[in-house]
Formats: C-alpha cells, structure tokens, sequence
C-alpha cells in the first residue's frame, strides 16, 4: 500500500497531473476573451512544479512505490531542466499561437502532460515506469504535432511520428519482455531496474538476455532520434508547429537522456562491455548523417532536426563512456542541448508571424539589417551550436570528448572532432545568411514587439554566453547526481 | 591595478565593446571615438608592463591564478614573460592605428565594426598571456568568431567565399590540438601550462601530440602547404581586418609553436625539426617567386607574408638543429631571438603595407597593380611612406626588416650553410617583388586618368603611418630595447629545447 511518503516523494508530478486536470476544466469554463490567461497560469504552474522540485530534493537517492518510482540526483537535475525549458517553450510560443488562433487549453494541458511524461521517466525504477512515462511523453506528443489539425502537413507529421514511435515501443516493450524473461530463468522474475543490474551474473539465458538489451537500445536510439534510426526527426521536426518541435527539440532529449541513462546504467550496468560499442556505433552513424546531410538543407527547421542527430551523436559519445564521468557529461550535454536549440527556435518563433513561418534559411536574409538583436541572439545560438569557443556548447563537446578519450575511446573523440569541422559549416552558413547577406526584396522581417519573449529570448541567449564563461557550478551539480 | 593589470588589458577592450555597440547606428561619430578612446586607454594600461615586468629577473610575472572550473581543475591563469609583454603592446599600438585607419573608411554600421575590433584585441591579448592550456584554447579558438564577421561583413566580393575558408581551415587544425590537449589532460590531471612542460612523454606520444599541434598552429602560422587560406582572406578582408590579421594574428601561431611545441613535445620537436625547416625554406623561396607574379596588391603582401613567417619559424626550428650539440647554445639563442625580432618586426611591417593599400584602395576601389602607375606624382608624401615601408619589406638595414632576418641567417649558416643560402635568397626575392610593385604603382607616368585625381594623403591617414614608420625605423635602428625585453624568455625557451623528456 502506498503511505503518505511515497505520496511526498511524487508530489511535483501529482500536483502538475492535478494542476493539468485544473486546467482543462479552467479551459473549458472560461470566457473566450479571458483565454490569453491560461497561458500566464500555466508557466506559474511549471515555475511552481520547479519549487517543489528543488525544495523537495532528498538528500540522497530515495524510492517510493516498492522502488517503482526513483528520486535522486540525476532526476531532480533533468526535471529541473525540462520544466524550465517547457516554460521557456510557453513563453516563446504564445505570440506564435496567437497568430494562428491556435491558444487553446489543449496546447498547455498536453505539453503538461507531456512534461509529466518526462518526469515519470527519468525517474523510472521499472520497466514499466519506464514504458508509462514514454507513452505518456510520446502520446502527448503525437497529438501536439497535430495540433494545427487542418494543415496537412502537421498532420502528416504526426501519423509518420505515431507509427513509427509505436513500431519503436513495440521493440522497446519486446525488448523489455525479453529482459523480464531472462531475469526469470534461474532466479525470481523481475521488472525492478535495480534487481535487473544483477540479472547477467545468474541467468542462464544470456543470449536471450542481450537480445532484450538490443532490442531495448533500439527503443533508445528511436527516442534520442540516433541515426539510424532518426528517420522520424527530419519531417516531425519540419510538420510539427514551431513551439512543439521546440520541445522535442529540448524536453524530450532531457527525457531521452534519462532514459538511457535508467535503463543502461540501472539496468543493464552489468553489460557495459555489451552495449558501449552499440553506442559508440550509434554515435558515429549519428554524427555522420546528422551533419552531412545538414549541409545540403535549406528548410531551417530540418537543418536543425539534422543538427539534432548530429547532437544525439555527441551525447551518446558520452554515455558510451559507461562510467560515472561519461553520464555526467553526457547530461551536461543534454541540457546545453536543450537550451541551445531553445534559444535557435526561440528566434524563429521571435520572427515568424501568420502566413511567414520563417523556416527557410533564406527568410533570414539581412536580419542583422532589420534588427540587430536577433541577428546577435542568432549568432549566439549558432556559434553554441557548433561548439565554437567560449560558448556554452563548445565545453559540453570538450567533456564528451574528454570522457571517450578517459573511457580509451580515443578514435571516437577524433570521429567526433573530424564531424565536428564538418558540422561548422551549415552553422556558419546561417550566420552567413544572417550576418553578410542582404535583405530580400518586400522581406517582413522583423522581431516581434511581444516583450515577454524579447526578454526570455534575450536570457536565454545570453546564459549560452555566460555559462560559457562560467559552466562550473553546473558541472558540479550534474557529477555531484553521479556521486564525483 | 597592477595586481589585476593582465586581466585590466583583456577585459578593458572586450566590455568597451559594449558601450561602443549601444552608442548605436544612429551616432556612427560617438562609436567611433569611444572606441578609439578604449584603444588608446588599453595601449596607455599595456605601457604600464613595461614598467612592472622585470626582463632580467625571467620567468613568468605578473601572474593571476584563480580556480575557474573546480571539478576539472582548469585554471583562470594568466601571466607574460618577455615576449609576451612585445607581442601585447604590439598588439594595442596596432590596434589604435586600425581603428584610426577605419575611421570614415567604414560607412555601414561602424559601431558593430569598431566593436568587432575591440572584442578581437582583447582575445588577442587573452591568448598572448593565458597559461592554462584549456583557457589558451578557448581565447585561441574565439579569435575566430570576430575576425568571421568582420571579414564577412566589411570585405570585398568574394568575402563569404574567403571568411568561410578561413574559419573552417583554422578551425580544422585546432580541434586535433584540443584532442591532444584533452589526452595531456588525462596524463597530468591538469592544464596548467607548467606543468604540462614538465611531463615526462614516450616518443610515440610526443610525435602524435607534435603533429597535432603543429597542424593547429602551422595553419595559423601559416606555414606552406596549409596557407592557402591566408591570400583569400586578406584580399577579401577590409583594411583594418587585413592589418590585425597579419601583424597580430598570424603571430597567435608561431606564439603557439613557443608555449606548446618547444617545451612539450622538445624530442618529437627535434626530430622532424628537418621538416619544419624544409617546409619554412619552401615558404621562404617558393612563396617569394609567388609573390613575384601578383597582379593584386594584397594578394603580393600576403603572400610575403607567408614568406616572412618562414623566417620566424626556420629561425625557432634552427634552434631545434643547434641544439643537437650543447656547444651551440648561443647561435641556437640567436636564432631564436630572430625569429621573435622577425615576428614583432613583421607585425608593423606588413601592417604598414596594408595600411598603404588601404589607402590607396579608399580613393580608387581596386587593389590591381596595372591600374596604377605614377602614384608619386599626386601623393609625394604617400609615396615617401610607402617607399620606406616597402624598403622594410625587403629587409633593409636600418629598418626592422633586417635585423630579425639576418639574425636567422646568420643562425642557420652555423647549422648548415645550404640553408642559409636558401634562406639569403629572400634578400633577393624580397627586394624584387616588393620593389618592383613600387616601381609599378609608384613610379612612372600616369596612364589611368582617375591616379591623377587621387588625393594626397589627410592628416589621419598620415598619423597612421607616421607611427607604423617610427615603430619600423626605431625596431631597425635600435633594437636592443626589444632584445633586452625577450632575452632571459628566449634563454629560458632555448634550456627548455635541451630538456629530454623520453
């Protein structure tokens, strides 16, 4: 029976699935005049849900639910940062929604949802703690990129997304059942990822044991958006409304990391030897399609979906590591990651208005002309991008590679470097376009007046600066989860 | 403020930047002189190292060590010795005049452009007193992102073509440099330069990490074969861009060579020191007789260039030779102390000539050498300048052209006399394009109608070079102040290359 301490340790993600009920019924209720409301209420919600995360941080790692549910360091630090970045992702979209007359309750209740999704997963003891916070994650997601229910090309996106993120659960389920099965023959069956860890010393069904953890990593690969299998990432990222893409961009790569991250480590620890080199081929694959085939994109949106599984490379470089070095600097990177491309679509959506998605490369042509600003914020968040010294983006790449290299993975960390050079070049195209070229002729360009994301944009521009200069602390924090 | 005077010089130009960008487009006069005022204010800070670092007492001064990222122990370190200290000053005395130089020249959105200049003087100067490895790297690497606009924006027609090329090539060579700095990192559990230098390496490890950091800083240099970059962005780069380029950035890479090459990897460094020396020789021969058929102007300056930067680095690499026998120990310092002489030299030299170019290209908007002729018949004072600068390109005595080349040479005649005549047709290259530019643009009647409406140089344009010809013919005449400045760091740096670390 559940008692009133495992209740504490859930309440973040109880009070946001209570909150999100609110809010639907709020939306419902509500003058159509008093809609714009809802969208204030609900960043107060997830700024209060980063509250009661933080003040609510054990001091060390506890369990609730017979050990279904995981609270540590690792959890608090993902949930932290995809809250924040969801918040940040309202802000950014409300002018965007507004223009397409697309401010409905659906949009925040399903992106809560979704972020309870991520929370319930990177804080997964089990197997099926694992697989409910997916689903809810993905099937929020499903239906967020079809939010703009009469575009087609959204639509699109979203039965592409849907079917073939079931064909990946499915896999990852199938996985899971094989795990389960193997943890069964010679010993008590198991779903508990921490019972799991020991599964590989007793069972006498190895193989059928690696088979699962393949099957499992392919699950993986799917959600972190891995070549090979990133197919869905290109035209999701381009369909889905910018707001949603934004957040797959961000929270869900957080979510993915921890996923990884339980079901490996926890896990399948005992099996590093098995699946670092399944990574370490992910990763290579990933940096090779990710950022060769970026450069020949013109759509904005799929150059940074490209970017995307070039960045999934990285991360997966330091996962590889399997040790406690390699996951810390992979989650560093994961969430330099998420405020990276926060801040990148967070200009597009700064620029785009109704009937001119800005998603062209080519419709950035002479901002740094129209306002200089965004253009800065832009070079900002491209120069992070591609890791160019001394933004936020260039230590995160400085720790996967030091971590491959500590983990004698030293031809991994040259791959890395060697696509890094290539990747260069469609980060510094878009500066180009931004920076050299001219406007186009009749080019309404021009930054919105909306203040709320002039300021957060700016804030958020500005700490890929700062934490360039001072990535310290979060360094600390993110190998103090890991027990560095 | 002398407790914080180096990181006084880095922050005072990067945070003067800011009030310059917000003096906005609309006041273009109040960025500029803002950002003039912080030039100067920075150069008057920098003359404040020559009164506290002491040149005999050696080593590294004016030190500031502050813990940056605890976990990783990188270091917020900085601190100079002597070359450091001329490479500094030469890079806020260079500074001054681009900005002076960019004056009017720079119409559309002056404040980014004088901004941009700003920023990059004072990463410059970052990287010329960093001595952490991983702080070095980041300075070395943000260089890039000034220098990309302002090639990007403010250069002629091929600009995208040329800023791209320069960005990807550097780029390239510096992440196999971080590589082996992160391999370092693994030895030593730190990237305090020091202690890097005191690491004791197999041969197999210091030949990989010597490549890797002879790529990072032979394109920087840049040294041949990997120089191609340099012709494209300095043809296509504005005026002040070009200047900063070549008397200040390209010294970033033989600066390189000192801190990290010299004393890290002295073995590997000693044994393909041949190769260093053939591919400066090439520089030095080859690059001349390029030179010689350039029908552009910048294009022949940049390429003397890479033929000037051989000597820097045949003169650090002849050391390498010397050294192989203890008693050679003074020529090794002599060659040595050229090339440092060769480099600060080479600083104003051909910052000088593009200045002249510049101005030329203000008032007829082409660098081609056919299109001139009989210059000195309407600018006899531009034309004074420019003879003298030109006099100094070839390496006349009485100019600092010549002290640091014949220095080389006189060290590499002790090594080997084949590559001091290798290295002695560079008297004669030299003299012959630079002079037979002069002889074309200068000299002669006028033929292009628009010469004979060029105006005669202003009063800015002729303090800009005023006080690039002192800063030659002082280095020229009297040099031993700047050899006084370098003499216990370049001793220290030729002990370093006896050092065996196998």
């Amino acid at each position: 029976m559940p008692n009133l301490n495992d209740i504490l340790i859930m309440l973040p993600e109880l009070y946001l699935v209570v909150a999100a009920c609110l809010l639907l019924l709020l939306d419902a209720f509500m003058a159509l005049k008093e809609r714009p409301w809802l969208h204030w209420i609900s960043i107060a919600v997830l700024l209060v849900a980063i509250y009661l995360v933080i003040v609510g941080q054990p001091a060390q790692s506890v369990t609730a639910f017979g050990g279904m549910f995981v609270r540590d360091g690792v959890s608090e630090i993902l949930k932290v940062f995809a809250l924040l970045t969801t918040a940040i992702v309202f802000v950014y979209a409300r002018p965007y929604l507004i223009d397409r007359k697309l401010v409905t309750g659906e949009f925040y209740t399903l992106m809560i949802f979704a972020v309870i999704g991520i929370m319930l997963l990177v804080s997964a003891g089990s197997l099926i703690t694992v697989y409910l916070g997916l689903e809810l994650l993905s099937l929020s997601s499903y239906a967020l990129v079809a939010l703009n229910r009469d575009a087609k090309l959204p639509s699109e996106a979203a039965i592409k997304y849907f079917v073939l993120g079931a064909l990946a659960s499915g896999m990852l389920l199938y996985g899971m059942s094989m795990v389960y099965g193997a943890s069964g023959m010679g010993g008590t069956p198991t779903l508990d990822l921490a019972q799991l860890h020991h599964v590989s010393s007793y069972t006498t069904a190895p193989k059928l044991l690696l088979f699962g953890l393949i099957f499992m990593i392919v699950g993986i690969g799917f959600k972190l958006g891995a070549a090979p299998f990133h197919m869905w990432i290109p035209d999701v990222y381009q369909g889905a409304p910018t707001p949603v893409t934004t957040f797959i961009a961000s929270g869900s790569k957080l979510a993915a990391f921890g996923m990884a991250y339980r079901l490996l480590d926890a896990g399948m620890g005992d099996l590093s030897h098995q699946w670092q080199l399944m990574l370490a081929v992910l990763a290579v694959l990933s940096l090779a399609i990710g950022n060769l085939v970026a450069i020949v994109q013109t759509n904005l949106k799929r150059l940074l979906a490209y970017s995307t599984i070039s960045h999934m490379g990285y991360l997966l470089l330091g996962l590889s590591a399997a040790s406690p070095e390699g996951y810390a600097a992979a989650m560093f990177y994961a969430i330099c990651y998420a405020l990276m491309s926060v801040a990148a679509f967070g200009v597009i959506l700064a620029l785009a208005r109704s009937g001119f998605e800005c998603e062209e490369i080519s419709d950035l042509k002479g901002l740094n002309q129209k306002s200089p600003w965004m253009a800065f914020l832009m070079l900002l968040a491209m120069f992070s991008l591609a890791g160019v010294p001394p933004l936020f983006g260039f230590w995160a790449k400085v720790l996967v590679l030091e971590s491959a290299i500590h983990a004698n993975m030293l031809w991994l960390a040259i791959v890395g470097v060697v696509f890094a050079i290539i990747g260069l070049y469609y980060y510094l195209h878009v500066i180009k376009v931004v920076y050299f070229d001219k406007p186009a002729e009749g080019s309404v360009l021009a930054a919105k007046p909306d203040i709320s994301l002039r300021v957060v944009l700016s804030l958020n521009a500005l700490a890929l600066l700062a934490l360039g200069l001072y990535w310290g602390p979060l360094l600390s924090w993110c190998r103090s989860a890991f027990g560095l | 403020m002398f407790n914080h005077l180096l990181s006084l010089l880095i922050w005072l130009p990067v945070a003067g930047a800011i009030p310059v960008l917000l003096a906005g487009s609309r006041r273009p006069n109040l960025a500029r002189w803002l950002s003039l005022i912080v030039a100067v204010l920075t150069f008057v800070v920098s003359l404040f190292l020559l009164v506290q670092y002491q040149p005999d007492a050696g080593g590294m001064q004016l030190s500031e060590n502050y813990l940056w990222i605890a976990s990783w122990g990188v270091h917020y370190a900085l601190a100079v010795d002597g070359i450091s200290v001329a490479l500094i000053l030469m890079t806020t005395f260079v500074s001054i005049l681009v900005i002076a130089g960019a004056w009017e020249v720079i119409q559309d959105k002056p404040h980014q452009y004088m901004a941009a200049m700003l920023v990059l003087e004072g990463l410059l100067i970052g990287v010329f007193c960093a001595t952490d490895a991983l702080l070095f790297y980041a300075l070395f690497e943000a260089i890039l992102i000034p220098m990309f606009i302002l090639i990007g924006i403010w250069g002629g027609p091929r600009r995208v073509y040329a800023t791209l090329k320069f960005f990807i090539y550097t780029f390239f060579g510096s992440v196999f440099m971080l590589i082996a700095l992160l391999y370092l990192y693994q030895k030593a559990g730190t990237f305090d330069m020091a202690t890097l230098a005191a690491l004791p390496l197999t041969m197999k490890e210091q030949t990989w990490i010597f490549f890797a950091f002879l790529i990072a800083f032979a394109i920087k240099v840049p040294m041949v074969p990997v120089h191609t970059w340099l012709p494209d962005a300095h043809v296509e780069a504005p005026t002040g861009g070009s200047v900063v380029l070549a008397a200040v950035m390209l010294k970033v890479g033989t600066y390189g060579f000192l801190r990290f090459i010299l004393p890290i990897t002295p073995d590997a460094g000693s044994h393909y020191a041949w190769l260093v020396i053939v591919l400066s020789l090439i520089a030095i021969v080859y690059i001349g007789y390029v030179a010689l058929v350039q029908e552009d102007m910048k294009k022949l300056v940049a390429y003397s260039s890479v033929a000037h930067m051989g000597f820097v680095t045949l003169g650090i690499f002849i050391a390498f030779l010397l050294m192989r026998d203890p008693a050679s120990v003074d020529m090794a310092r002599l060659g040595m102390q050229g090339a440092m002489v060769q480099m600060i030299s080479h600083g104003f030299v051909s910052g000088a000539m593009f200045s002249c170019i510049g101005v030329m290209y203000d008032r007829m908007h082409t660098r081609q050498i056919k299109d001139y002729g009989g210059v000195i018949n309407v600018m006899p004072w531009f034309g004074f300048f420019y003879v003298f600068f030109a006099m100094a390109n070839c390496g006349l005595p009485g100019t600092s052209g010549f002290v640091g080349e014949f220095m080389v040479i006189l060290a590499s005649f002790s090594a080997n006399p084949w590559i001091a005549l290798f290295a002695a047709f560079t008297l004669i290259i030299g003299a012959a394009y630079t002079l037979w530019m002069v002889k074309r643009v200068l000299w002669g009647d006028i033929t292009n109608p628009h010469v004979g409406e060029m105006k005669e140089i202003n009063g800015r344009e002729t303090f800009v070079l005023v006080a690039f010809a002192a800063a030659v013919l002082a280095l020229g005449v009297w040099p031993q102040p700047l050899i006084h400045l370098m003499d216990t760091s370049v001793s220290h740096l030729v002990q370093q290359l006896a050092i065996h670390k196998i």
